[in-house]
């Protein structure tokens, strides 16, 4: 047991405390909140001089998203059968009619496969890594975990030309395996330090009781440590994902069409005749939604991961 | 149920010799006791034997197979750890079913034998609550619990007293004993603490610096120590050792130390040199007509007996005598030994020389 204070703080104290917290808060939630209530404007009131808190909601921004438009002449718009959904009904009011769907449901379908399927590689890949260096006797073990470090000692995308000329020549470039394998690369060395603390905190014991219990290694290690490490796990699988899902550069490079993820894309929304905002705000919205649930359904973990190795038992 | 047999069994971690050739024999349904300091070799010595570590060299016989470089759970064993490792994530029925489910064994006879194992070690009120909240007594019985319900050939026990307080260390002490005898099972228990090993083990190994240095009954061991290292670790006070200079020859009853004769049982053989003079505080008398005098430094009160200390020409000695005889700090005592009971050693070597009173004992070292 450590031996910090348990003393009750002061009132004054609280109030300095509190007045801290809130306005942290403000200041990072401020720019969140603009963004997605800005997906809900009109793109005047978008770019509207002093910026308007108060505004008529509007749908436009979403459907913009998620169409394509073609502007017509007021006389074909008069030729045409009435609207036959609210969307449409948007559009034709900007003198437009819906082309077809755009690209955004596309490219966020492949960022779910990459950002999902690169963090499942990455802690797949991770716990094992980690089992093996914390419990068994692997040669050079420690120029190996140094190594697999080191690989993150500078910034990924400062081998932004090898890798690319790389994946050019194995014809991964502008596919999902590519962009697997990639961010996989990035995030196994966070995997593996981060699942080997939160291992190495687990008595071997268990396992061993398992071992003499009639268990193979294997099944003492999926059965007794992988529980044990969902914590561990939880944590590691929430860094990845936001590492991956967020990722611009590399998706910026390697990719342009199949492949291409949400990020180099939504800055493409904003069009070439008039800047529109709230189509960019509508998709950086829908693009925190997935990142925002995935933690919120492991934030009981999460919260016992940051904490972890605070208590001593 | 099994006799286990071990033979010149070996432990290297790199260049660090933790258990150095060791050979002893556990008797069908003994409960057999690992005793040392800490790293001495003791659970490393169990850990072979159950199959977490493999020897470096040596056999291990478990019910006449030889199992040394066997996985853990081919060897049929079942093994109590320290801290119970009781699996965090089940509740106590799953905890202790657990080693039959990996048996494939039925869920209805599983169950049975759950409810019989939970009978006798009375945790029945508690089988679907989890380990979390457990008491440390009930942890203890739920690893016991853990460890009988399969009925293996054999227990291993490391030190599952430990992490227990001491009033209840006590009572758990009398259950696991009262537990083996009622299931005759060959128990192998580490602990590096004297008293529990006298109290419960039908044999001792006594193990010092990765070598046995003795291997017998609690009494044998306490009465008969082969080396001072046994004299010393086992009982409190450890046993006095007086240093002297001279020579003995076989067939000898005493020996002359600082002008006086002390008896020794009959020598069986020759030795000359340094050599020490080992007797247990409770053979030592105050006698006013004894030629050793001392003067008496402290005297602690026991109860029925107390610990006088008392200052001679070979240093500080330790007597254990009735609470009734008055002892004043400061008095001139005369010093009385029980010399049939006393052991000499070679103080180079801190190995007993042989006597009447050893013969036999030594002869397993």
């Amino acid at each position: 047991m450590s031996s910090y204070s348990i003393t009750e703080p002061s009132t004054p104290q609280k109030w300095f405390a509190g007045t801290l917290v809130v306005a942290y808060a403000i200041i990072t939630l401020l720019p969140l909140v603009w963004i997605i209530t800005t997906g809900f404007k009109s793109p005047v009131d978008a770019i509207a001089y002093p910026p308007k808190v108060l505004f008529e909601p509007s749908l436009e921004g979403y459907v913009n998203l998620f169409t394509t438009r073609t502007r017509v002449s007021p006389e074909t718009l008069e030729a045409l059968p009435p609207p036959e959904s609210w969307y449409e009904e948007i559009v034709r009011n900007r003198d437009m009619v819906i082309a077809g769907p755009s690209r955004y449901g596309e490219r966020f379908l492949n960022s779910v496969i990459i950002g999902f399927g690169s963090t499942f590689l990455s802690v797949f890949l991770g716990t094992l890594a980690a089992y093996a260096f914390s419990r068994f006797k692997v040669p050079l073990k420690d120029d190996l975990l140094f190594f697999i470090l080191s690989t993150r000692m500078m910034p990924p995308i400062a081998v932004a030309i090898p890798i690319f000329l790389m994946f050019r020549t194995l014809g991964l470039s502008d596919t999902h395996l590519g962009m697997i394998l990639l961010y996989t690369a990035v995030n196994i060395s966070l995997a593996v330090w981060l699942l080997k603390g939160f291992i190495d905190e687990i008595p071997r014991e268990y396992e061993e009781a398992a071992l003499i219990d009639g268990y193979t290694r294997f099944q003492a290690f999926y059965k007794v440590v992988l529980p044990q490490a969902a914590t561990g796990i939880a944590s590691t699988a929430i860094f990845c994902l936001i590492f991956s899902w967020n990722e611009y550069a590399f998706a910026v490079l390697l990719t342009s069409g199949t492949a291409q993820t949400a990020p180099p894309f939504i800055p493409t929304i904003i069009g070439v005749g008039g800047q529109d905002w709230p189509a960019v705000a509508a998709g950086a919205t829908l693009f925190l939604v997935p990142v925002m649930v995935f933690t919120i359904l492991l934030r009981k973990h999460l919260l016992r991961g940051i904490t972890f190795g605070a208590v001593r038992k | 149920m099994a006799e286990i047999i071990i033979k010149n069994l070996r432990k290297n971690f790199g260049d660090f010799t933790a258990v150095q050739s060791s050979s002893f024999k556990i008797e069908d349904g003994e409960f057999f006791m690992l005793l040392g300091p800490s790293g001495c070799g003791k659970t490393t010595t169990l850990r072979m034997i159950a199959g977490l570590e493999l020897p470096t060299a040596g056999e291990i016989y478990i019910d006449g197979e030889e199992v040394s470089q066997k996985p853990a759970r081919q060897r049929d064993i079942a093994f109590v750890f320290q801290m119970f490792a009781l699996y965090p994530h089940m509740n106590v029925r799953k905890n202790i079913s657990y080693p039959l489910v990996s048996q494939g064994m039925a869920k209805a006879q599983i169950k049975e034998k759950v409810a019989e194992v939970s009978r006798i070690l009375g945790i029945e009120d508690i089988l679907d609550r989890p380990v979390g909240g457990l008491s440390g007594g009930d942890r203890q019985r739920v690893a016991l619990g853990r460890a009988i319900v399969r009925e293996p050939k054999a227990f291993m026990m490391d030190e599952p007293l430990g992490a227990l307080d001491a009033e209840f260390r006590e009572r758990m002490a009398e259950e696991l004993r009262a537990l083996h005898d009622r299931m005759g099972a060959t128990t192998i228990y580490v602990t590096h603490d004297q008293l529990e090993a006298m109290q419960m083990g039908d044999k001792i190994v006594v193990m010092n610096h990765g070598v046995i240095e003795q291997f017998g009954t609690p009494q044998d061991i306490y009465d008969k120590p082969a080396t001072m290292f046994v004299a010393d670790f086992i009982g409190s006070p450890s046993m006095n050792f007086l240093r002297f200079h001279g020579q003995v020859h076989t067939g000898a009853t005493s020996i002359r130390m600082h002008h006086v004769d002390l008896s020794v049982p009959a020598v069986r053989e020759p030795f000359e040199g340094d050599m020490v003079y080992g007797i247990r505080p409770e053979h030592i008398a105050l006698s006013d007509s004894s030629e050793s005098r001392g003067e008496v430094v402290a005297a602690e009160y026991l109860g029925t007996t107390q610990i006088v200390t008392v200052k001679t020409a070979s240093g500080n000695l330790k007597a254990r005598i009735s609470s009734d005889q008055p002892v004043r700090s400061g008095e001139q005592v005369g010093l009385a030994f029980n010399g049939a009971t006393a052991t000499l050693f070679d103080n180079q070597s801190g190995k007993a020389l042989r006597s009447d009173l050893n013969e036999g004992v030594l002869a397993h070292v």
